[in-house]
């Protein structure tokens, strides 16, 4: 049994490491950034058409693009490093045997054939049924069988994450309390199991009607279902990538949560509330009542915002606690400035904790909100919104992390390391720009999804204000910017696995990483003005773009 | 080490709280995780789609 497992020791860290776990970390990863380039090639191809000057594709060719796009990016990239992850955050921070690898291997190939199976149909040009595959417009049967295929293989890691949290207990790899970050990796899990589980219930019969054996499916039933994957499986993303702040705190400053307790009870009210925010999508529907609608969105999901605002808090607050520990200690913002800036895996989780706060998550909590939902619902709002979480939050904060584990697990230098300072800095601005103008755009009334804004060949004609194109070509240029951004994180991360120079030493790593990452206990004190500092300057802005909203709403919407 | 800083409030035989024994087990939390939004989100939601009348 154990004695069967091959390991290896981190020299960087002092892990160690079950062979077959580390293979699957890397299999899983290379193959997510390999479909991040893919979905982000259609990406930019979507911002291109939709700038109104550019308009680069034919409309057959936008949705098969917006198909293509919404299911690799929000899918297979974000999900494939996501095992990646929970097999990191389960073997190798508990320091555990990986129970059963070839149940491993074979999830790994089923989601392989899942999502080649997705783009090969979805290019056949037969399932544009874009990301949301709404009923009832019908896919090729074969598109909704590789979302299950894929979706199956996800859920057999999440079974094997839970399954290595017990042997590690029985085999006593770890002592007390999950680690931090192996904890906010399981409540990823737990929110996967429950989105997986919704992907079934409404896939299984939509494939069965898309066979010709279900007459009927009715459409507010499939978007109810539907929404219970499709929004939670961005809530999987939330838990992994708030995860990946505490790992990154912890291997670059050797940094601890201000307080454990209260991390872990913010995850807590993730795991209790954070998936009924798929409701927000609903808010509009004629069939639910008030009392569905606000429970879930304005209620219990401000729980989950809650949860959300104190990692916001602890993530800046104990990095600022550990440089404030080695003598940074001037002012209030000394630490942030001696903060290492040429460091890739610092900046980008930074900027992803901004991007993510500031932009998603504001801008989240207006959606979710009855009222003022009326004034952006379907719009391009609601891309602008996730672009802000799941592009600027979670995406930023992957690939920065891939900075720090792609040359400790493939022992390899970063090729061009210079090229990756800039990296964080252009991926972060152009998705920024994608988010705040596709907002301001929606919040113009631009559609979502339509692939004419200047509705050309409508019968009936509508014009949008000038400012409208003018975000929307703003859009565009930003999409280009982190086009470029993705292009040189993908061509770095395949060129350092095929050139990159082979590594003696360590990796810089705080010395106190592996404590950090595993460890348990809180920096001393609450001394962190800084971050506090900080967090005010958060909610004035949350407050006056929320207030701003209603002000707005109070003059589109003339009831009296 | 001091006491503040480890974060160990107790020795080895104080018992383990309960709110801790809950975060503890990821049985728990799992069913946590998939009873409060199956409940909340989808039970509800299909209940009230239900109970739309049908067109006469």
């Amino acid at each position: 049994m154990a004695a069967t497992h091959e390991y290896r020791v981190c020299p960087d860290t002092g892990f160690k490491i079950d062979l077959q776990a580390d293979k699957l970390i890397k299999w899983n990863a290379v193959t997510a950034i390999v479909f991040l380039l893919i979905g982000g090639f259609f990406g930019l191809m979507v911002a291109l058409t939709r700038w109104p000057t550019v308009h680069l594709l034919p409309a057959d060719w936008f949705y098969l693009a917006l198909t293509a796009h919404g299911v690799d990016i929000l899918l297979v990239w974000i999900i494939f490093f996501e095992m990646a992850l929970l097999y990191f955050a389960s073997s190798v921070l508990l320091q555990s045997r990986l129970p059963m690898p070839k149940v491993g291997w074979f999830a790994y190939w089923l989601m392989l054939v899942g999502a080649l199976l997705g783009n090969v149909v979805i290019l056949q040009g037969e399932s544009s049924v874009m990301f949301t595959s709404y009923v009832p417009m019908k896919a090729d049967p074969l598109f909704y069988v590789a979302l299950l295929l894929f979706a199956v293989g996800a859920l057999i890691v999440c079974f094997l994450f839970f399954a290595t949290l017990v042997v590690a207990k029985s085999e006593k790899t770890y002592e007390g309390s999950l680690p931090l970050v192996t904890f906010g990796a399981m409540v990823a899990a737990i929110i996967a199991v429950y989105t997986i589980a919704s992907g079934a219930v409404i896939l299984i019969p939509t494939l069965l009607w898309s066979l010709g054996l279900i007459s009927h499916i009715d459409s507010l039933m499939y978007k109810v279902i539907w929404w219970g994957m499709g929004h939670s499986s961005q809530q999987i993303n939330v838990s992994a990538h708030v995860a990946v702040w505490y790992a990154g705190a912890a291997v670059v400053f050797g940094a601890k949560p201000i307080s454990e307790k209260v991390c872990r009870m913010a995850f807590l009210l993730y795991i209790l509330f954070l998936q009924l925010a798929s409701a927000h999508h609903l808010l509009v529907e004629p069939g639910l009542s008030a009392e569905y609608k606000i429970f879930n969105t304005s209620y219990a999901f401000y729980l989950a915002v809650f949860g959300s605002m104190v990692h916001g808090l602890t993530v800046p607050g104990s990095i600022e606690l550990a440089q404030r520990r080695r003598g940074y200690t001037k002012g209030l913002f000394e630490w942030l400035r001696k903060a290492p800036w040429g460091n890739p895996a610092f900046v980008g989780i930074f900027l992803s904790i901004i991007i993510f706060g500031f932009v998603g998550g504001i801008s989240g909590v207006v959606l979710g909100t009855e009222q003022l939902n009326l004034i952006m619902h379907n719009t391009i709002y609601v891309p602008g919104h996730f672009h802000g979480t799941v592009a600027g939050g979670t995406t930023l904060a992957f690939m920065a992390l891939c900075y720090w584990l792609v040359p400790v697990l493939f022992r390899r230098e970063i090729w061009a390391p210079k090229l990756a300072q800039w990296f964080p800095w252009l991926f972060g601005l152009g998705i920024t720009g994608i988010a705040l103008f596709q907002m301001g755009a929606g919040t113009l009334g631009v559609s979502r999804r339509h692939w004419d804004m200047t509705f050309a060949d409508a019968p009936l004609s509508y014009d949008y204000p000038a400012a409208a194109h003018l975000l929307m070509a703003a859009n565009g240029v930003s999409a280009v910017i982190a086009s470029i951004a993705g292009a040189i994180f993908c061509l770095q991360m395949v060129l350092t696995l095929l050139i990159g120079k082979k590594r003696e030493g360590a990796v810089p790593v705080a010395s106190d990483a592996a404590e950090g990452l595993t460890g348990h206990g809180h920096g001393a004190g609450l001394a962190v003005p800084g971050t506090f500092v900080l967090a005010l300057v958060f909610l004035t802005s949350f407050v006056l773009y929320y207030f701003v909203n209603w002000k707005y709403l109070s003059e589109i919407w003339l009831l009296s | 080490m001091s006491e503040l800083e480890s974060g160990k409030s107790g020795g080895a035989d104080e018992p383990v709280p309960f709110m801790q024994q809950i975060l503890d087990n990821p049985f728990i939390l799992l069913f946590l995780g998939v009873a409060a939004p199956s409940v909340l989100y989808t039970v509800w939601g299909v209940m009230e789609v239900i109970s739309i009348p049908v067109a006469q």
